[in-house]
């Protein structure tokens, strides 16, 4: 009982320390929102003019919304990992990353009560991103299921949380670099998955890859919420949601397995250090 | 028999320590980085040849025994960062053991990292943040509740003389001593049966100093601490360290208290007046290496020292 109210001080203690690195750093995050709702606009304008690309008839508000949601996530997706990634990044950086590697917690704690705040951050951007380009288009949303959008992102963030730990295992291995890294796992997940278009245009040998990235449900849940209404206890959402938990079941454990075997590696080889 | 009077009791409550164990045990401890070498070598490049490996720490052995203070005195790159650095869970020795109580410092981790807390030579925080927020992140790591972590935080930062306006503000506004002074404060702070004080008072005024070092001997008197203390400042071994261990290119040169040491080098010289510890040390790490050649070349003793010094850390680059 006394050790796991340990790790649950432990675990909050990265939720507050990253809310106040998040307040400090509040004009970074301005940047931050900002940069990916133009990022967003661009994207979704290109479903408003299709039409005039094309020069034939389109539903552009499908489209639009197609893109839109693809936005969203890429969004999430990019926040949540990043949060992830940077806990490794950040203290390296500060060079606090020994004292962290000292306290006597488990790992899975320290790693775990990092992704808690990623999850709660990306969620509040993608929020406010969507909200922000939605605003900009007249879309019929009458239908959209809102409850089920954010089921699928939380459900989601399960394995966007184990792709993350292990996409962590970079920067903590290559000191200069491997945050930059991390960005490759990233873009070929959101590449893979069909961020702005049916997984179906993919080529052949590459399509199975959506089959084992997260992504592709998430993204999937979140049109069959938000374009057709699906309730959260309908069959299909539920065909969504059980290769992320199973996803997630495995792809965390399997990750901070990884990383505790990274980390031997890195105390082995001194690179725990700042400076390598 | 267990130690009692223990402050940090949340953390360590059901942990019992032999304290007819030695406190630190270092048995034949080695340690070797080996530098990496580029994957491609363009033929029309010249490349800088460099030593391989770097024997860090070499065959070390020692014990500080319980409530002992240990100096290690050292030049750059001796190997005394090293050795904290392996007891502190952050490096695996190559061969060798060390224990904390006789929890073994690998296989035991979880255990050690309970009984330990360190001082690096960089105060190294999230300078956006304030003390306050750093040490309260510390505090909760090591299973303190907020409360009782920040009437703690606030003692200590006090008598360590930092103002109470500046506990809020970010770190990165203070200076070096200041910053390094809070980083003594986190040590201080979940009250470790053994602290390792890795160059604690580099950078610090001449009064900020004595206040460390009066805590660091409070907290031996107080909580039963065990303290072992890097250090180039000599006059800090002499005032705080019970024995002290001197180390060169990862070797161990001598180990005793001071006035041991002292007699052995005013006799090994044939001097009739005792040696002072700057001479001690000495003659245990870069004397022998000086020739009369060198002092002719530089100038002096103290400048071929310097040179000597910059040369090592040359050639560790």
């Amino acid at each position: 009982m006394s050790s796991l109210l340990h790790q649950g001080r432990a675990s909050y203690a990265f939720f507050e320390r990253n809310w106040n690195l998040t307040k400090r750093y509040w004009a970074w995050e301005i940047v931050w929102v900002v940069y990916n709702i133009v990022n967003a606009m661009a994207v979704t304008y290109i479903g408003a003019a299709a039409g005039l690309i094309t020069k034939s008839k389109v539903d552009t508000d499908y489209l639009i919304m197609y893109l839109l949601i693809g936005t969203a996530v890429w969004s999430y997706l990019s926040v949540t990992f990043e949060g992830v990634t940077d806990m490794i990044t950040i203290e390296r950086w500060e060079g606090t990353i020994e004292h962290t590697f000292m306290a006597p917690i488990s790992r899975f704690t320290h790693l775990i009560g990092s992704c808690w705040y990623a999850v709660a951050h990306g969620l509040l951007f993608t929020i406010i991103q969507l909200i922000v380009v939605g605003l900009f288009f007249h879309l019929d949303l009458s239908h959209a299921n809102y409850l089920t959008a954010i089921f699928m992102l939380l459900a989601g963030s399960i394995s966007f949380i184990g792709f993350g730990i292990g996409a962590a295992v970079l920067p903590l291995l290559f000191t200069e670099r491997g945050s930059q890294m991390s960005y490759i796992v990233r873009a070929v997940l959101l590449l893979v998955s069909g961020v702005y278009y049916p997984i179906e245009v993919l080529p052949p040998w590459m399509q199975p890859l959506a089959k084992i990235s997260p992504a592709t449900y998430v993204l999937e849940g979140l049109r069959a919420g938000i374009l057709r209404g699906q309730v959260i206890w309908s069959a299909e959402i539920w065909s969504y949601t059980w290769p992320l938990i199973v996803t997630g079941i495995i792809s965390i454990p399997l990750s901070v397995y990884i990383f505790r075997i990274a980390e031997r590696y890195a105390k082995r080889t001194g690179r725990l250090k700042r400076n390598g | 028999m267990a130690i009692h009077n223990i402050e940090s009791m949340q953390l360590i409550e059901n942990i019992v320590l032999d304290a007819s164990k030695d406190a630190v045990v270092i048995d034949g401890v080695s340690k070797i980085f080996k530098k990496s070498q580029p994957l491609v070598r363009l033929p029309w490049k010249e490349y800088k040849e460099v030593k391989r490996e770097v024997h860090a720490v070499d065959n070390v052995t020692m014990t500080v025994k319980r409530r002992e203070i240990m100096g290690i005195l050292g030049a750059n790159g001796s190997g005394k960062s090293t050795l904290i650095r392996m007891l502190s869970t952050l490096l695996i020795p190559d061969t060798g053991h060390l224990s904390i109580f006789g929890y073994d410092v690998v296989k035991d981790e979880a255990m050690v990292q309970k009984l330990i807390n360190r001082v690096s030579v960089e105060a190294s925080f999230f300078k956006k943040l304030s003390p306050m927020e750093n040490l309260i992140y510390a505090a909760r790591l090591y299973n303190m509740r907020g409360s009782e972590a920040r009437a703690k935080i606030r003692s200590i930062l006090s008598r360590l003389g930092i103002p109470e306006d500046r506990v809020g503000q970010p770190l990165e506004n203070m200076s070096r001593g200041m910053q390094q002074k809070v980083a003594i404060a986190r040590a201080f702070l979940t009250a470790p049966i053994v602290l390792l004080l890795d160059e604690p008072t580099t950078g610090l005024d001449p009064r900020s100093k004595i206040d460390v070092q009066a805590f660091v001997e409070e907290l031996r008197e107080v909580h039963d601490a065990t303290i072992l203390i890097t250090t180039h400042d000599m006059d800090e071994a002499e005032a705080l360290c019970d024995r002290v261990a001197i180390i060169d290119k990862g070797r161990i040169m001598a180990i005793g208290t001071v006035e041991e040491l002292k007699l052995a080098v005013t006799e090994r010289m044939e001097r009739t007046t005792p040696v002072t510890m700057n001479e001690v040390f000495m003659h245990y790490t870069v004397a022998h290496q000086i020739t009369d050649a060198e002092i002719e070349r530089y100038g002096s003793w103290e400048k071929a020292f310097e040179a000597l010094e910059a040369q090592k850390e040359d050639e560790q680059e």
